[in-house]
């Protein structure tokens, strides 16, 4: 046996578990989905009714359903308010901890924290904050000087999207942060002052060197981020349930409702599908824009 | 006029002195080349004249303003970095034009200085280019091209060739050299690679350690070093040091021997020498010939021949025990493992005492 084969075996040896759990986690379970959204599949089986292929009927019926589309755009809404909040504030932070202030170290780890908070115990502490006598109303009545009664942050239509934007952003932006940091890290310090010799000011720097130095992190941001948001569930099982009156229905709650709520497991693995292909969408924009400046450099 | 005057120029990273304490006085248009080995502080010595390191102690003038306290911008200077630092997302013209740009020039100006930066550099063809489309030879004449458009009194070049193959280096140099000519600008040029400092500095200054070890024209470093470190860092292949007594001593002239070595008489300052004292004994390898018939000099057996057509550079394990290399005539005839006689030329004999100092007259 030639080496080369023996490396490839070797190879496969090693890649066997990962493939393994991915197979029976991730790829198994996804064709499941794709077989069990052309059938009327019910969460509790009816002996007398049995399983048939229904062929594009649950995604056709997705289509008729305005409760899906809503979700859709409701979830759409909210990734295009969360992911600029969320990348600015991720940037900003790997900014302030990228210098060389003095305990820089422990505010990186303070700025990390809410990421390793599970997101159940960040709902419970934001909904109380959001409370009519949480932080949030406090802070809004002293700042008007009781010109602004408290509001139900959460039970308000037209607060409540913004709300768990604003929670949403804070809980996930030192991922963002993370990955910023590592951005600037990787800028030759001496385009900075190659910069500085030419006359650049800090503004100037910040404009010509490192955003443009950051456009592959930016990318790579901005569609996580947005797969991220688009996967939004937790916050709004916790705190809203969808409401009120729907406007925080989402794209995956839809899919949990569908298919553990109502039994519709058809349905929602139709919504699974959609889902899918939808994340693969950003994915593949993400590998033509990273790919065209790829050829650039 | 762009005099640059250095007056006690101190750094220290925490305890640690980096620059000791340099004086410089550089005329307007000079060559000046900061030659030392890696972490001598020629970088940190030029930085701190570009205004990215702040000096502890000292002063810095150029064109006689002080400029310890001024940023970069104010000190009408120019940099090109060993790594070009070209701005990887705009065109070669916007690389060039940036401190113009950003300082904000009339477009019609900076494109007529773009031109001309572009032609005195064959740019030309190149401008709307990317740096990554270019070879590195093509970078670093973007680099030196942002420097030029901006018209600085001093240019500063760090390393700036190292980054190039050697058949690059010896063009840029080339290149780099007529630039001066064509400018008359000042100009500090940071290396390690002594060759390029011979070339092309009016005058060199050595660093070692964060002193200056002579500050010279070229010629005059390869001929009277004042130290056995400047001896041995300037000149290719280096002078061989062959530790010698002295015989006997006079005020302007000092015998000295060793063994496998015949008396020799070399001018030096002999008056604070006593008979028996330790020296070292500088020559170069191309101030060596192999002695015919007449007493040879100093013998040893040929243990390295490499024949590179008009010259032959051998190595010779004398019986001293030491190992000397020399330059010789490529129609000599030795071989390796003969015993041969190495002749030094007295006048160009190098005399260094304890201290490692020259005892040159």
């Amino acid at each position: 046996m030639s080496y080369i084969k023996r490396d490839r075996r070797a190879a496969w040896y090693m890649l066997a578990p990962a493939l393994l759990m991915i197979g029976v986690f991730i790829v198994l379970p996804f064709l499941m989905s794709v077989i069990l959204s052309f059938t009327d599949q019910r969460l509790v089986p009816n002996p007398n009714v049995p399983t048939s292929f229904i062929g594009w009927r649950n995604y056709v019926r997705l289509a008729e359903d305005g409760d899906f589309l809503n979700a859709f755009w409701r979830t759409a809404t909210f990734t295009i308010l969360v992911v600029p909040l969320q990348s600015v504030m991720g940037l900003g932070a790997a900014l302030l901890i990228n210098t060389k202030l003095p305990m820089r170290n422990l505010f990186r780890g303070i700025y990390f924290l809410p990421t390793v908070i599970s997101m159940v115990v960040v709902s419970v502490i934001w909904s109380s904050l959001y409370q009519r006598e949480g932080f949030f109303n406090y802070a809004v009545t002293a700042l008007s000087f009781g010109a602004v009664q408290p509001i139900d942050w959460l039970q308000n239509p037209y607060t409540a999207m913004p709300a768990l934007v604003l929670l949403s952003a804070w809980q996930g932006f030192p991922f963002q942060m993370v990955v910023y940091l590592a951005g600037l890290q990787g800028i030759s310090q001496e385009l900075y002052e190659a910069a500085r010799i030419e006359g650049a000011n800090r503004w100037q720097e910040f404009w010509h060197v490192t955003m443009p130095g950051l456009r592959n992190t930016h990318i790579l941001v901005a569609i996580t981020t947005t797969i991220f948001a688009f996967k939004l569930f937790t916050q709004v099982q916790l705190l809203t349930q969808g409401g009120p009156s729907s406007v925080t229905d989402t794209l995956v709650r839809v899919m949990y409702m569908q298919g553990f709520r109502q039994g519709k497991v058809g349905v929602g693995a139709a919504a699974a599908v959609v889902f899918f292909l939808l994340v693969l969408g950003i994915s593949l924009v993400q590998r033509l824009l990273v790919k065209e400046e790829r050829a650039i450099q | 006029m762009a005099d640059l005057h250095l007056t006690q120029v101190r750094k220290c990273f925490g305890n640690v002195d980096i620059i000791k304490g340099i004086d410089l006085a550089i005329r307007h248009g000079e060559f000046i080349v900061f030659v030392g080995p890696s972490g001598c502080g020629k970088s940190t010595l030029l930085r701190m004249i570009a205004g990215l390191e702040e000096i502890s102690s000292g002063e810095i003038t150029i064109g006689g303003r002080v400029v310890n306290d001024l940023p970069p911008k104010e000190r009408s200077i120019a940099m090109v970095f060993q790594s070009y630092a070209l701005f990887p997302h705009m065109t070669v013209r916007d690389n060039i034009a940036f401190g113009l740009t950003i300082a904000g020039e009339p477009r019609k100006e900076i494109d007529a200085k773009v031109a001309d930066a572009a032609r005195i550099l064959k740019l030309d063809a190149l401008l709307d280019r990317k740096p990554s489309q270019l070879s590195g030879g093509q970078r670093q004449r973007v680099a030196i091209g942002r420097a030029i458009v901006r018209n600085p009194d001093v240019f500063l070049f760090d390393e700036p060739l190292s980054n190039l193959d050697a058949a690059l280096r010896v063009n840029t140099r080339a290149e780099i050299a007529k630039l001066h000519r064509d400018l008359g600008a000042t100009m500090i040029y940071v290396t390690h690679d002594q060759v390029e400092a011979m070339t092309l500095a009016d005058r060199i200054a050595v660093l070692d350690g964060g002193v200056v070890r002579q500050f010279g024209a070229p010629m005059d470093l390869y001929r009277y070093p004042d130290n056995l470190f400047v001896a041995g860092f300037i000149g290719s292949p280096k002078m061989n040091f062959i530790p010698v007594k002295a015989l006997s001593v006079s005020a302007d002239t000092i015998t000295l021997n060793a063994e496998g070595l015949d008396a020799l008489t070399v001018a030096a300052k002999g008056a604070e020498i006593l008979p028996g004292t330790a020296l070292t004994l500088g020559i170069r390898p191309e101030h060596i010939t192999i002695s015919h018939g007449a007493t040879p000099r100093h013998q040893g057996s040929v243990v390295l021949l490499e024949r590179l057509g008009h010259q032959i550079f051998i190595e010779v394990a004398t019986l001293g025990g030491h190992s000397v290399t020399a330059l010789i005539d490529g129609e000599e005839e030795v071989e390796l493992g003969h015993t041969v006689g190495l002749t030094y030329d007295a006048s160009k004999c190098h005399l260094f005492d304890k201290n490692a100092d020259s005892l040159r007259l």
